[in-house]
């Protein structure tokens, strides 16, 4: 029982991550039809500017009040770095959407190749507060702090995407985007503007992600968004496209299903089977759980 | 009936191709192309700053080598991207499905390598028919994202090491016991280049083949618009699968020779970046043009190798170290041609010379009339 119970918090905290990446990757998706390449490049800045900030920032630390500091550094060098990238790289290609992908994709090796070049390809120690390498025992089973933060982060991330999608004008702006942007923009309203905004969230969440994901892991390497943002890629495509719910869904589904199988099979066959998931959701499914059908 | 002969559309001069002074010998530049290549190796001319030693040493010889094999994968991964219009990121899959599976057959089962390069591009093209057939049910941006998830189990299949085939994170040396003697050892480096001179040629021959085809014309229909070849009566998902796994089977033939070039099977070469780079291969040289994947493919997997060389020569060391780790970095360096090159030049290198013939025209003086 305790080794099943710790297998789904394990999963869940996977989940938060996969969430947290995938969330941004989805709404930008919905809205602008851009495939994102270099969110990962977001979350290895948000990875990195805490880890920076923990060492040479005064204030920040990596312990208390420090560390909160230090996170919120990195997620708002991350939403910057997001909003540059629309304005200056992804804005001028609007509606050029392989161009656009291209775009990304020469930013994802630019990016990783300057991180590395800054910082050097191995991994690095991540500051972390001392609670958070410790464990928690719940129903007989120990579960790592780290993971357990993660899964509070997205929960409260969750909630806070679906709050501003549904209680705010630029929340609607955002949600009609996504049903038929042709529409809004003959209503008058500058679509462009809510890009930017989904790109700042995308990149606030990654960064997020990236910070937190350094905790759970232990380290930060300049590689590490790559390997997350293809399994992001499996949860927004199973979870639908433009849909922050579904995304939550098929984050949560992916998780666990690696967890398990990887534990209970193989190691590595509980990726495959998460692909296979992939290949059964698009032959029964094309749209995801809830989401429109993805076209060029 | 009388049928009266239509008169001609006059067409102003500076509309009509310029007939260069080149026009009659261009048909048979490939031709010379290719027979300066197959002789290069005879050559002992070297180039410094170009290349280490001279051009028939080993060294240089594999290092072309390398970029032919890399020129014949871009043109292939070009039947996809530049001809079809189809954005897979799972190219890598069919390219590390030849170089394992020649390697496996070879070292594990102890082969012949006829029957092996056989068996495993065989098997290479069925198995880009089959993940095709799943694959391809998406479309756009969604078949994009299928393909990279299928070669992502493909990296974790050879990462993961199940069975012991594929030596995990390691890698497997090819077992060059069982090799005919012509392809071992350095000295015959020259056959080695030669197979993959021959690889090259194959691929831009297949491809140009089929893109003169009726076939060609209606994958260039569906790059174009596929609901009008669907109108048509058409098929476009049985063209589409027909193109990826012809773009498939050329890629595991592609990594049949590789592995005999670099003597073994690494996991890198299974990851998304090599789908990656083959994409900016493509597009840096030019898609949908008969050279621009070729040229793009060697001058990356050239710059690749070298740019390392030039990130640690004394010219960049000496710069501030804001500017030097970068430039040490070839992935920095390329990356950043690569975002330039989609701005700037969307044609690739192949669309440089006319651009360029346009703006030294209009610097020319005019004439007075």
């Amino acid at each position: 029982m305790g080794t099943v119970i710790l297998l789904t918090l394990t999963g869940l905290g996977l989940a938060a991550l996969y969430f947290l990446v995938a969330s941004g990757l989805s709404l930008v998706f919905g809205l602008a039809d851009v495939l994102n390449f270099a969110h990962g490049l977001f979350l290895g800045v948000g990875a990195y500017g805490t880890w920076w900030a923990a060492g040479n920032l005064p204030g920040a630390g990596p312990d208390g009040f420090g560390f909160v500091f230090a996170v919120a550094f990195g997620v708002a060098a991350g939403t910057l770095v997001a909003i540059l990238v629309e304005l200056v790289l992804i804005r001028p290609l609007y509606s050029r959407t392989i161009e656009q992908v291209l775009v990304t994709v020469g930013l994802s090796l630019a990016g990783v190749a300057l991180l590395q070049a800054t910082w050097g390809a191995d991994a690095r120690p991540f500051p972390r507060p001392d609670w958070t390498r410790q464990v928690t025992g719940i129903l007989g089973a120990q579960v790592p702090n780290g993971g357990l933060l993660l899964i509070i982060a997205a929960v409260l991330v969750l909630g806070a995407i679906l709050a501003f999608l549904r209680w705010t004008r630029y929340g609607l702006v955002i949600r009609a985007g996504v049903e038929n942007r042709e529409m809004v923009t003959a209503l008058g309203i500058d679509v462009r503007k809510a890009f930017t905004l989904v790109f700042a969230i995308g990149g606030a969440a990654a960064a997020l992600a990236g910070a937190l994901g350094g905790v759970y892991f232990g380290t930060v390497s300049p590689g590490q968004g790559g390997s997350l943002l293809i399994f992001a890629f499996i949860v927004v495509v199973i979870g639908g496209m433009g849909s922050v719910v579904g995304s939550a869904y098929a984050s949560v589904v992916v998780g666990l299903v690696q967890q398990f199988v990887n534990y209970y099979g193989t190691s590595g066959l509980g990726d495959i089977c998460v692909v296979g998931l992939l290949a059964v959701v698009l032959l029964l499914r094309p749209q995801g759980i809830a989401g429109k059908v993805a076209t060029a | 009936m009388t049928v009266i002969d239509a008169p001609r559309a006059q067409v102003p001069d500076e509309l009509s191709p310029q007939r260069g002074r080149w026009h009659r010998v261009r048909p048979f530049l490939p031709l010379v192309a290719l027979v300066v290549l197959a002789i290069l190796p005879y050559s002992t001319i070297s180039l410094p700053g170009i290349f280490e030693g001279p051009v028939n040493s080993p060294g240089t010889l594999q290092l072309l080598a390398i970029c032919l094999i890399f020129g014949g994968l871009a043109a292939g991964y070009d039947l996809l991207f530049g001809r079809t219009g189809m954005l897979s990121f799972g190219h890598a899959l069919y390219f590390a499905a030849g170089v394992y599976g020649t390697d496996i057959l070879v070292t594990r089962a102890g082969l012949p390598l006829w029957q092996a390069a056989l068996l495993t591009i065989t098997g290479g093209t069925i198995l880009a028919a089959l993940l095709g057939a799943v694959a391809l049910r998406t479309v756009g941006i969604a078949f994009a994202m299928v393909t990279l998830a299928f070669a992502q189990v493909g990296a974790i299949l050879v990462a993961r090491d199940f069975g012991g085939l594929t030596g995990g994170e390691e890698g497997l040396p090819l077992d060059v016991s069982g090799l005919p003697a012509g392809l071992v050892g350095v000295t015959n480096t020259v056959n080695l280049y030669w197979l993959a001179l021959a690889y090259l040629t194959l691929v831009v021959f297949v491809v140009h083949r089929v893109s003169g085809s009726p076939t060609g014309r209606v994958l260039a229909g569906l790059r174009d618009d596929e609901r009008r070849i669907g109108v048509l009566g058409l098929d476009p998902y049985r063209y589409k699968l027909v193109a990826f796994t012809l773009a498939g089977g050329l890629a595991s033939a592609g990594g049949v020779v590789y592995v005999l070039i670099v003597g073994g099977a690494s996991p890198h070469i299974t990851s998304s970046e090599l789908t990656l780079s083959l994409l900016v291969m493509v597009v840096l040289g030019g898609p949908g043009t008969r050279w621009g994947p070729v040229l793009g493919g060697v001058l990356y997997m050239y710059l690749d190798h070298r740019l390392t060389a030039f990130g640690t020569s004394d010219a960049v060391d000496n710069l501030p170290a804001v500017l030097s780790r970068p430039l040490s970095q070839p992935l920095f360096v390329l990356g950043t041609v690569f975002i330039l090159a989609v701005y700037f030049f969307p044609g690739g290198i192949t669309s440089l010379a006319p651009r360029l013939s346009h703006l030294t025209r209009s610097l020319r003086p005019r004439s007075p009339r």
